[in-house]
């Protein structure tokens, strides 16, 4: 009995490319991946270059910030909603102190809500820039980072002289905000939107339209519409793939219903629509809609209190109440049971991350290895909120 | 928009008057003139929730296409788990809240990860977190607990559900000790 042992050498009827079975392979890509945003996980099923699964792990971060919510008092969770999105703290401040004001009827000043668009936008611009400012580094390129961090560093020293923290602000907080705005603030912020909004074209020659950065993410990570909907993708992915749905514009709160803004949303322009460009731009243009926003909340920015009285012991009537507010990543839902006492019965956090990253092993089927970071950094998830 | 009242009749013309044990209507709740209150909420039997799932996503009228959160509760008292499903119909605009009630002893319930793809996470979530076991969740494990959905925050190896009210946090974990001072069944006592 004779045993033929195959050569690739010797045998020329075999063809390398095709005859020759590669094995699949098991990719572990973070939790300390740099371009994997804080501790995200994500296991890779690779056949050579090609993505077969992309499966996250998610807990790293994990607190349980809802068991920490059963035993504080509504005004103590105000600091724990800062460290879920924590680009973008003063966007949860508002999400949980709406929610709490809706669950115990109470009516904020104008002047507080105003207060509170101003800050929220404010944080928009800056999680945006950063978000730009990663995803670019993310893909290789450097300077763009550098120029994010510039301006952003304007916005927390606004936010400093506001409440004196520059990055847990527990400034928006039940029934209004803890300080009004210092003498002169308006006025810097002022200088600060003239100063900025020039730099919006700056990025968009620097980066946006890089003819490099265009071919790593046009085409790249498409997500259709119907997809986006059945995994109830919020915020800039959502609009991305070219649904106008903003809870600003479409459930309003907190006066939004007040000032003029467009909702930006994707259009394919450089590929497909639902494309990472697409997400990435989508950013770009809500940085200008905010500005709008801002000037024009400046602009009328009313006299009178910053906060309602309340009581030091602070009740809130029996009832549940499941409210949504546009974050900067997307709806952040706050689910809170009362029992009547000064405590919550149950507090249930919806990070927009959460749901967006759900969508990663979808997206991230049958692309190439090297478009994972492409992809996750333009649905652009914060940890500290996927995990809470 | 589709008024609360005008949800729940279609829902009741469609699939039959038994398959919404409550309301938040027919519940006496603060209702600040809104009816069904400022959360407007349905109770459906754990058995119904599949077909009411799959009719409220494809009805025409409700078209409810998103599940934006599922929050597991505990009621020990009463003996009971609940999975809150906050449902919306963004193309229409309205809210719609599906509560499930579930014996506390054997929290079982079918998964909707085949109607809303964003239930899969938060099933496990609910899973994870409360013990809430939903069957043919697309990410399921079989072990000596039978099978349930993966964990999703904890570690696989995790013992308890640390959402429940009478949970009792572990002293150690893989050597790793607990804060001993740290007693979570302890509420802050708050002057009257």
């Amino acid at each position: 009995m004779t045993t033929t042992v195959r050569s690739f050498v010797t045998a020329p009827d075999i063809d390398v490319e095709t005859d020759v079975a590669t094995e699949e392979m098991l990719v572990n890509m973070g939790p300390q991946h740099p371009s994997t945003h804080g501790v995200l996980r994500l296991v890779l099923r690779t056949d050579g270059e090609m993505v077969l699964e992309a499966v996250p792990h998610i807990g790293y971060l994990h607190r349980c910030a809802e068991k920490i919510g059963e035993n504080l008092a509504y005004y103590q969770y105000v600091p724990y909603t800062d460290r879920l999105d924590y680009l973008a703290g003063m966007n949860n401040n508002v999400g949980w102190a709406l929610a709490v004001e809706k669950l115990a009827r109470l009516e904020v000043p104008k002047r507080a809500a105003y207060i509170r668009v101003i800050v929220c936008e404010l944080n928009r611009i800056a999680s945006h820039l950063v978000s730009m400012g990663t995803y670019g580094l993310d893909l290789g390129a450097f300077t763009p980072f550098l120029y994010a961090f510039r301006e952003r560093e304007f916005i927390l020293d606004l936010f400093e002289a506001v409440c004196g923290a520059r990055l847990t602000y527990s400034y928006a907080t039940v029934g209004g905000v803890t300080h009004d705005l210092p003498v002169g603030w308006v006025e810097k912020c002022r200088e600060f939107l003239d100063y900025f909004a020039p730099k919006i074209d700056e990025y968009d020659a620097l980066l946006s339209f890089n003819h490099i950065f265009v071919k790593r993410t046009a085409n790249v990570g498409v997500l259709h519409r119907d997809v986006a909907i059945d995994y109830c993708l919020t915020g800039p992915v959502l609009r991305g793939s070219g649904i106008k749905w903003d809870l600003r514009k479409n459930m309003t709160y907190s006066s939004y219903e007040d000032f003029d803004f467009e909702v930006p949303i994707g259009d394919g322009r450089m590929g497909h629509v639902g494309d990472s460009w697409d997400r990435y731009y989508v950013r770009i243009q809500e940085m200008r809609q905010s500005i709008r926003i801002l000037r024009q909340a400046l602009d009328r920015l009313p006299d009178g209190n910053h906060r309602v009285a309340l009581p030091k012991i602070f009740k809130v009537p029996a009832g549940e109440v499941y409210m949504e507010t546009e974050g900067a990543r997307g709806q952040l839902g706050f689910y809170i049971e009362s029992r009547g006492g000064a405590i919550p019965y149950r507090v249930k956090v919806r990070g927009p991350s959460f749901c967006n990253l759900s969508v990663t092993n979808e997206v991230c089927r049958d692309c190439l290895l090297a478009d994972v970071p492409a992809i996750i950094g333009s649905i652009d998830v914060v940890m500290g909120e996927v995990d809470r | 928009m589709i008024k609360p009242s005008e949800i729940l009749a279609r829902i009741q013309q469609q699939l039959g008057p038994d398959v919404v044990s409550a309301s938040s209507i027919s519940v006496a709740a603060p209702t600040d003139g809104r009816e069904g209150g400022i959360h407007f909420w349905i109770a459906v039997p754990p058995e119904s929730w599949p077909p009411v799932a799959r009719f409220l996503k494809e009805d025409p009228i409700l078209r409810m296409s998103w599940l934006r959160c599922l929050t597991g509760l505990d009621y020990p008292d009463q003996k009971q788990l609940c999975a809150a499903f906050d449902l919306m119909s963004f193309e229409l605009g309205h809210e719609l809240c599906v509560k499930v009630f579930l014996p506390r002893e054997k929290p079982v319930l079918a998964s909707v990860a085949d109607v809303w793809r964003a239930a899969e996470w938060h099933e496990r979530e609910a899973y994870d977190l409360l013990g809430i076991v939903f069957t043919s969740n697309p990410d399921s494990v079989t072990d000596e607990f039978g099978t349930h959905p993966r964990r999703l925050l904890l570690p696989d190896d995790w013992q308890g559900y640390p959402l429940r009210k009478d949970y009792v946090f572990p002293r150690e974990y893989h050597g790793t000790p607990g804060s001993v001072e740290l007693d979570w069944a302890q509420k802050p006592v708050y002057p009257k």
